[in-house]
């Protein structure tokens, strides 16, 4: 049984469609790429799989006693948030947020969780800095692990390394590597910067045009990267 | 006599002390909201509605009803709603449509109070609800308690939404993913503005209430870098702002609102130095 299954999905809005017929599966540890133009649909669907925005038509399914809590998100960052005057430590833990139930405050427990997460993110020095003092790189460590906080089965990232310089990618990508290989999680990743994405991924979403779905990164490469095959 | 002799002398009178009350209690409600509407880049919709409130008064003026609030806080509150839903959706954009409603109402307002007002200024009634009157040192005990009272409310609801209002104000899209209902937040962000707009008519008037939301925001992100810091720092700014301010206003008999949005700015002022130098 997958985690989460896609069915003939149709997305767009005011009853416009974008994208017709997406149909993929993914699987516990999965590492799916979505890749295509800008306009393609792909934010649209990641917002879809989070059901921030319902599908036209088709369907997401979840498997495997997966929840939509089990589901965690890294957004494209907005301007607004870039010099937002908040400590490290205050964003992190603020990914338990959805955790609180009647509660108003924070506990124990998601306080060290915060710092937990900090720590495989590398940037447990960095809790009591100020999230707008920090460079592109460190600022998207720490919505990871804002992410962590939120889920633990699922991560959806939309455009992670977009407006990184290639060394924070690089980290970027092989912490990305590590939550995947050591912890299991599966990933589903928006991205335009499709040759280093694909060194780690196990399948591709290619959203231009017609959909397609691959389930092995060679078959994908094999179409639409060597020597110009189409 | 000297200054301290004079103030113990006007410490004596009630309507200083109430003046003082309303006066902190509103400078805090309206710094703590101001730091969430500065960050959500909404500090359009605040003076967006004390123009829209400025209106209300005007036609309850000349309706006549028996108290003015009962028509200004219903038709704000419900403005600060249609303004926050139409920000999504609409065909007019955010910030059109305040600046249509805010122009649009200043407008309506004066023409209805000059054409139908009984009174025989009504250039100094205009010009007192839009710079703040003296209301502030008339007030009566009951309207004191309702301001305690509405204050109160404010700010235990401020304290106790604190994280949900942290997670909708720096990423709503993260804060729905997470289960959080940020369209209701949003909500109850606007109706509490529109409540704070409506209180702080009294001590500011409505032309000037932006510069008692925005300025001890923006002083405090200078100074703090904590979000819990940037509000702590807000409130503080803004309650000593305002003692000062009424305080001085009393003693040099100048108008209210506008001496304390002058120690607002001689605040920021002070804030971005100190920030500067850092």
């Amino acid at each position: 049984m997958s985690q989460i299954i896609c069915k003939d999905l149709t997305l767009g809005y005011d009853g416009h469609a974008v994208c017709e017929g997406i149909n993929f599966c993914v699987e516990a540890g999965d590492y799916l790429c979505i890749v295509g133009d800008n306009g393609s649909g792909k934010s649209t669907l990641v917002k879809t799989l989070l059901s921030l925005k319902s599908a036209q038509a088709g369907s997401v399914e979840l498997g495997e006693g997966l929840s939509r809590r089990d589901i965690g998100y890294l957004p494209q960052q907005s301007e607004a948030q870039r010099d937002f005057p908040a400590s490290v430590r205050e964003v992190v833990v603020s990914g338990c947020v959805g955790g609180l139930g009647k509660r108003a405050f924070f506990g124990r427990a998601e306080r060290l969780e915060a710092e937990q997460n900090m720590k495989i993110m590398g940037i447990y020095e960095l809790a009591d800095r100020s999230y707008r003092e920090l460079s592109g790189g460190q600022q998207q460590r720490v919505l990871l692990a804002r992410a962590l906080c939120a889920a633990k089965k699922v991560l959806l990232l939309d455009e992670p390394v977009s407006g990184l310089d290639p060394d924070a990618s690089r980290s970027l990508y092989s912490l990305i590597e590590h939550l995947n290989k050591h912890m299991g999680i599966t990933i589903i990743m928006v991205t335009h910067d499709i040759e280093n994405a694909l060194c780690d991924a196990t399948g591709v979403l290619r959203m231009s045009g017609e959909p397609r779905f691959f389930d092995s990164v060679d078959d994908y490469r094999r179409e639409y990267l060597s020597g110009g095959a189409k | 006599m000297s200054v301290f002799e004079l103030l113990a002398k006007y410490f004596s009178y009630e309507f200083v002390w109430f003046a003082l009350i309303v006066g902190t209690l509103i400078a805090l409600c309206s710094s703590l909201f101001g730091v969430v509407l500065v960050l959500k880049r909404f500090s359009f919709i605040g003076d967006g509605l004390s123009h829209v409130a400025f209106g209300a008064l005007a036609i309850a003026t000349v309706i006549g009803v028996s108290d003015n609030m009962l028509i200004v806080l219903p038709v704000t509150v419900i403005s600060a709603i249609l303004l926050l839903m139409s920000g999504r959706n609409a065909k007019i954009k955010g910030d059109a449509a305040i600046a249509m409603l805010s122009a649009g109402a200043l407008a309506i307002g004066y023409l209805v109070m000059s054409v139908f007002s009984s009174s025989s200024n009504v250039a100094g009634d205009v010009c007192s609800t839009l710079f703040g009157s003296f209301s502030i040192i008339t007030l009566t005990r009951l309207e004191v308690i309702l301001c305690v009272l509405l204050s109160v409310v404010v700010i235990a609801l401020f304290v106790l939404l604190y994280n949900r209002i942290f997670a909708v104000t720096f990423d709503e899209s993260f804060a729905t993913a997470s289960g959080v209902r940020a369209s209701l937040y949003n909500l109850i962000i606007a109706v509490i503005t529109a409540v704070i707009i409506v209180l702080a008519m009294n001590l500011v008037g409505s032309l000037l209430i932006s510069a008692l939301v925005i300025f001890p925001a923006l002083s405090a992100m200078r100074l703090a870098k904590t979000f819990r810091g940037v509000v702590i720092c807000a409130a503080l700014i803004s309650t000593v702002c305002a003692i000062v301010g009424i305080l001085s206003a009393i003693l040099a008999s100048t108008p209210v609102g506008p001496t304390i949005v002058a120690i607002d700015i001689l605040a920021f002022l002070v804030c971005f130095l100190i920030g500067k130098l850092k």
